[in-house]
């Protein structure tokens, strides 16, 4: 069992060292996307028309419902981080298996989606604009997977023992940060055709 | 091995104060700062002894070329490739990266500022274990069926892309895998640095006497965070195409080529400045400890070093002018390089004019010190002949390019890092090298250094391209007087490698049986000199030191001792 | 304007290998300019710092100063320089331009053209023919080897089949990369008769490093005769002819030198 390090508390500047290193993350994450998505429209831009008519073939009806639910689970993990600032464990522990749940339908719906899809015959291999739709809503996806797991985690770790109420800040950050990438893939992905 | 004793640290509740931890906690799965910057630099030393084997090998080829390579055989094109490749690949990533910034940084940080331990001592280990699994995957990249990748430490595609082309089908994939391991390591490596940086500094220390190395460090790291994602998103678009089938970067099916260079050269080029900026660090703290003097125009230093990180998101096509890119482009990128010259020349100046009016001792350390200001300068200046455009349609893919990165690398991955060694060996161990054997080392390596890669500049200029096995092949190139350059620079590598020797016996014979060395016996400024030699687990007991004064306090005027430690309590109020 | 400034240049590229094309000569003043500007600047800040390390060794009865650097006067030591540095710098980024728009940007109307196909691991030529059109039957295919005319505005079409390759013709000071799914243009005019590398100037895979090809310049009569001889139309009487027209030249020479 590790000793309690001194270092872990201070904060010179302020702010706690678990936002710092979560900022860290996301800025990390802001790149990687950043580097997808940039590349996604310059090939875009450089293959107009063709590209167009292969995006014409993405489910919108089901990316704006995926939308609804991460739009709401990110209310849903701003209402948790609020419960975690009054020390209401319940409250913060049912907000946060509600987030879970909506992550949830977001990857049930995701399920389906692929599954259509490939039965019709659009694969990662299928073109260029296949290969990079998958390869970022998957990389996307994982991501709200491993958000979900950290969330069930914390709930059940550190709230129901009513210890380490930060964290629940700290993952909602991240949470929004997924969210946010989501909002620029399903106006590149779904709605520009 | 290092004596990490097991010290009493006192603050509520612990669980082992009569625990003594077994090896493999103490050792293997710390979380102690120290022992994990230990691990990064012995596997970093370790990687630089295969890394510079793969360049004997190699340069014996060029030098006698189709003969049999003493301690390897005959060398096929294919084996040359991959040698050439995982070379570089090795340097960069398993060498310079982790000894610079994760060594020295794991190491340093929380001694430097005050403090216990990093922030997050679990992340930390998570990163050295990530690291030490990318060590293997790339290792382990040599062992399977059609060996290790030979595309160049580049991976321009599709020869990555498609093993039709690099004949690499396994190799391709795992050197891929293994260079993404290294980068989440190093992400997650970061999180401590910047954190513990900021939030964890001693009371007392303004931003302004943080040590210029724990700031370099640091720029380093957020460099290194803002620019390695598209990489990432590159990495992960051309593992697919490796392995899934996809045609990201296959023109013949939609792709585009040049696509990877750009996301590669994003990254490549702000990269040379995430390990630049740590070793000039380190000759900061050597020069002004030996030179017994303030560091030279700190505030300009660190503007400049920020400075040149947001200049170096500006230049990296300087690495395509002649790839097909837009060649108006070029223009652009040309003004750029030019003018990154000037935050880089402003640093170095700084160095040089820290000199002025000191009163310099040449130890080892100091010696190195001094030796990466003069090398990296020319290093430096060489990189004008590539950055004007015109010239480098001539130069680009020769020797020239090559003998301009070695100067620059060198004097970061290894110059530096030997005065790093030295200066703080003391401090890691408890006793000093041997100074004699140490100016030993010093002689034969710059020496060695210098006559390897002089002749490259020339035989850059005279046409030679780079990544070619054997030059007898080129009837332009084949002639004795070239071919003399080669097999001289060859003698001068074995020449430096041999003169690692004494620096691997005095290092290990210095651990036991080194001149005892006390807290402080360079009697420098910085907090790391005020914990014992080594430092405790924990580092400087229950009480943590406070700081006064910036950490270059050398010679004040009116003082008999010509170092001012950072803790000192100022004279008015020390009872 | 580059013959002028070559006057005065040590030729530094020269001394090492001819200059085979038009344009080489604008690369070589380039490159000594740059030697010139860097060198006076390096060999000044390197003497300085050996004057430092020897002036400010430790010596018994010297004691270091305190020095901050942060004194307008000391900041200036550094700034003046770095002004200094920045007109050099402008210097050499005009020349620059100029040398990078004549080789890459700007391409003369050509006289004759060569398409050059990379691949994994040699390179083939194809030439115009005596109709000195591409792509037509008379068109001359070859393999590692360039067969050009003298003082002659060349253009290129340089195209890879596999993966990236590189075009690279050190007399020429020429280099260009070949990506897979273009065709990139360029032009030389060669004023050297003689006979040179080509180089592959980009990682391509295992026989990178065998993948040389040569390059032969020739006077147009005996790049005709060469013509001829190759033609894929080539019959007895077209080798005689352009033999003939080789022996009247070098009659005409003898008689005339």
């Amino acid at each position: 069992m590790a000793h309690q390090i001194i270092a872990t508390s201070r904060s010179r500047t302020g702010i706690p060292t678990g936002r710092l290193a979560v900022w860290w993350i996301i800025g990390s994450e802001i790149l990687i996307f950043g580097g997808l998505i940039a590349t996604y429209l310059l090939n875009r831009f450089n293959h107009g028309p063709s590209w167009s008519a292969e995006a014409a073939h993405t489910n919108t009806f089901i990316g704006a419902a995926n939308t609804f639910w991460l739009l709401t689970s990110s209310l849903f993990v701003v209402l948790a981080h609020a419960a975690s600032e009054r020390k209401d464990a319940k409250k913060t522990r049912m907000w946060i298996w509600l987030t879970i749940m909506l992550g949830g339908f977001f990857m049930g719906f995701k399920t389906y989606e692929y599954t259509t899809e490939i039965l019709h015959g659009y694969t990662i291999f299928t073109s260029n604009f296949w290969s990079f739709y998958y390869t970022a809503t998957g990389l996307h996806g994982f991501h709200v997977v491993c958000g979900m797991v950290i969330m069930a985690i914390i709930a059940e770790n550190d709230i129901k023992n009513e210890r380490n109420w930060h964290r629940v800040e700290n993952i909602g950050l991240y949470w929004h940060f997924v969210d946010i990438v989501w909002i620029f893939l399903f106006p590149l992905m779904y709605i520009a055709k | 091995m290092a004596e990490v004793a097991h010290a009493d640290v006192s603050h509520g509740e612990h669980h082992d104060d009569h625990h003594e931890p077994s090896f493999w906690s103490k050792y293997i799965f710390s979380t102690d700062h120290k022992i994990i910057g230990f691990q990064y630099m012995f596997t970093g030393m370790a990687m630089a002894l295969i890394g510079g084997y793969f360049a004997y090998v190699f340069r014996m080829q060029l030098a006698f070329p189709g003969s049999s390579i003493p301690f390897w055989g005959t060398l096929s094109p294919a084996a040359y490739n991959s040698l050439v490749t995982n070379h570089g690949t090795i340097m960069i990533f398993w060498v310079a990266m982790p000894v610079l910034i994760a060594a020295m940084g794991n190491f340093l940080i929380p001694l430097m500022i005050g403090c216990d331990d990093m922030v997050f001592p679990r992340i930390n280990r998570l990163s050295y274990q990530i690291f030490l699994l990318s060590a293997v995957v790339l290792l382990a990249s040599f062992f399977v069926p059609g060996g290790a990748f030979g595309g160049a430490w580049t991976s321009y595609a599709p020869l990555s892309a498609k093993a039709q082309y690099n004949s690499t089908p396994f190799g391709a994939p795992l050197w891929l895998i293994a260079v993404t391991l290294e980068i989440v390591a190093f992400l997650l490596g970061g999180i401590n640095f910047i954190t513990t940086t900021m939030n964890a500094r001693a009371k007392g220390m303004k931003l302004y006497e943080i040590p210029m190395i724990v700031w370099m460090i640091v720029i380093a790291s957020i460099l290194f965070m803002c620019s390695v994602g598209p990489l990432v998103a590159g990495a992960v678009m051309l593992l697919f195409d490796q392995t899934l089938g996809t045609a990201f970067f296959d023109a013949n099916a939609g792709g585009d080529p040049v696509l990877w260079q750009h996301l590669f050269w994003f990254f490549g080029h702000p990269e040379v400045y995430v390990v630049l900026l740590p070793a000039m660090g380190i000759v900061a703290e050597v020069t002004c400890t030996f030179a017994r003097k303030k560091l030279f125009a700190y505030k300009l230093i660190l503007y400049s070093s920020i400075g040149l990180g947001i200049l170096s998101f500006f230049v990296w096509a300087h690495h395509q002018f002649i790839s097909g890119v837009d060649p108006r482009a070029t223009y652009l990128f040309t003004t750029t390089t030019l003018l990154i010259s000037i935050p880089v020349a402003i640093i170095l100046f700084a160095f040089v004019a820290t000199l002025y009016g000191g009163s310099i001792r040449f130890t080892t350390a100091m010696l190195f010190a001094l030796a990466f200001t003069g090398e990296f300068l020319l290093g430096g200046v060489t990189g004008i002949w590539l950055g004007s455009s015109g010239t480098d349609i001539y130069l680009h893919d020769t020797y020239f390019v090559l003998a301009h990165f070695h100067y620059t690398f060198v004097p970061i991955a290894i110059i530096a890092t030997f005065a790093a060694i030295y200066y703080w060996f003391p401090k890691m161990f408890g006793r000093k090298m041997n100074e004699t054997w140490g100016k030993i080392h010093f002689w034969g390596t710059i020496i060695g250094f210098n006559g390897i890669f002089i002749p490259l500049f020339i035989l850059g200029a005279g046409g030679q391209h780079r990544r070619i096995y054997n030059f007898q092949n080129y009837p332009d190139l084949a002639g004795a007087d070239m071919q003399d350059m080669r097999v001289f620079a060859t003698m001068s590598l074995i020449v430096m490698l041999v003169f690692q020797i004494p620096f691997l016996i005095n290092f290990i014979v210095s651990i036991k049986r080194g001149e005892k060395a006390g807290n402080n016996p360079w009697k420098a400024n910085t907090l790391e000199w005020v914990a014992p030699s080594p430092p405790p687990h924990g580092n400087f007991g229950p009480v943590l030191p406070e700081v006064y004064r910036g950490p270059y306090e050398y010679s004040v005027e009116g003082r008999e001792k010509d170092y001012w430690p950072q803790n000192e309590k100022p004279e008015s109020e020390a009872t | 304007m580059f013959e002028f400034l070559d006057k005065f240049m040590p030729g530094i590229l020269e001394s090492l290998l001819p200059r085979a094309s038009s344009y080489a000569i604008e690369i070589d003043v380039l490159f000594d300019v740059i030697t010139i500007l860097v060198g006076f600047w390096f060999f000044l800040v390197l003497g300085y710092f050996f004057y430092l390390i020897f002036r400010y060794r430790q010596r018994d009865g010297h004691k270091a100063e305190y020095i901050s650097g942060e004194t307008h006067k000391q900041k200036q030591a550094i700034e003046i320089p770095h002004y200094l540095i920045l007109v050099c710098d402008v210097a050499i980024i005009i020349p620059t331009f100029l040398v990078w728009f004549n080789i890459k940007i700007d391409i003369p109307p050509p006289e004759e053209e060569v398409r050059i196909v990379a691949q994994q691991w040699a390179w083939t030529f194809y030439h115009a023919g005596e109709d000195r059109v591409l792509g037509t039957d008379d068109d001359i295919v070859t393999v590692n080897e360039l067969h050009i005319k003298n003082n002659t505005q060349y253009s290129y079409h340089l195209e890879s089949r596999d993966v990236m390759h590189s075009f690279s013709v050190p007399v020429f000071r020429l280099k260009q990369d070949a990506i897979p799914g273009r065709v990139i243009s360029g032009h030389f005019k060669p004023i050297l008769e003689g006979e040179w590398d080509i180089q592959c100037a980009e990682m391509c895979g295992v026989a990178h490093g065998i993948m040389g090809a040569r390059i032969f310049i020739r006077s147009e009569a005996e790049h005709n005769a060469w013509l001829a001889a190759n033609s894929p139309n080539s019959n007895g009487a077209g080798i005689l002819a352009a033999a003939e027209q080789i022996l009247s030249q070098e009659k005409e020479d003898q008689n005339n030198g």
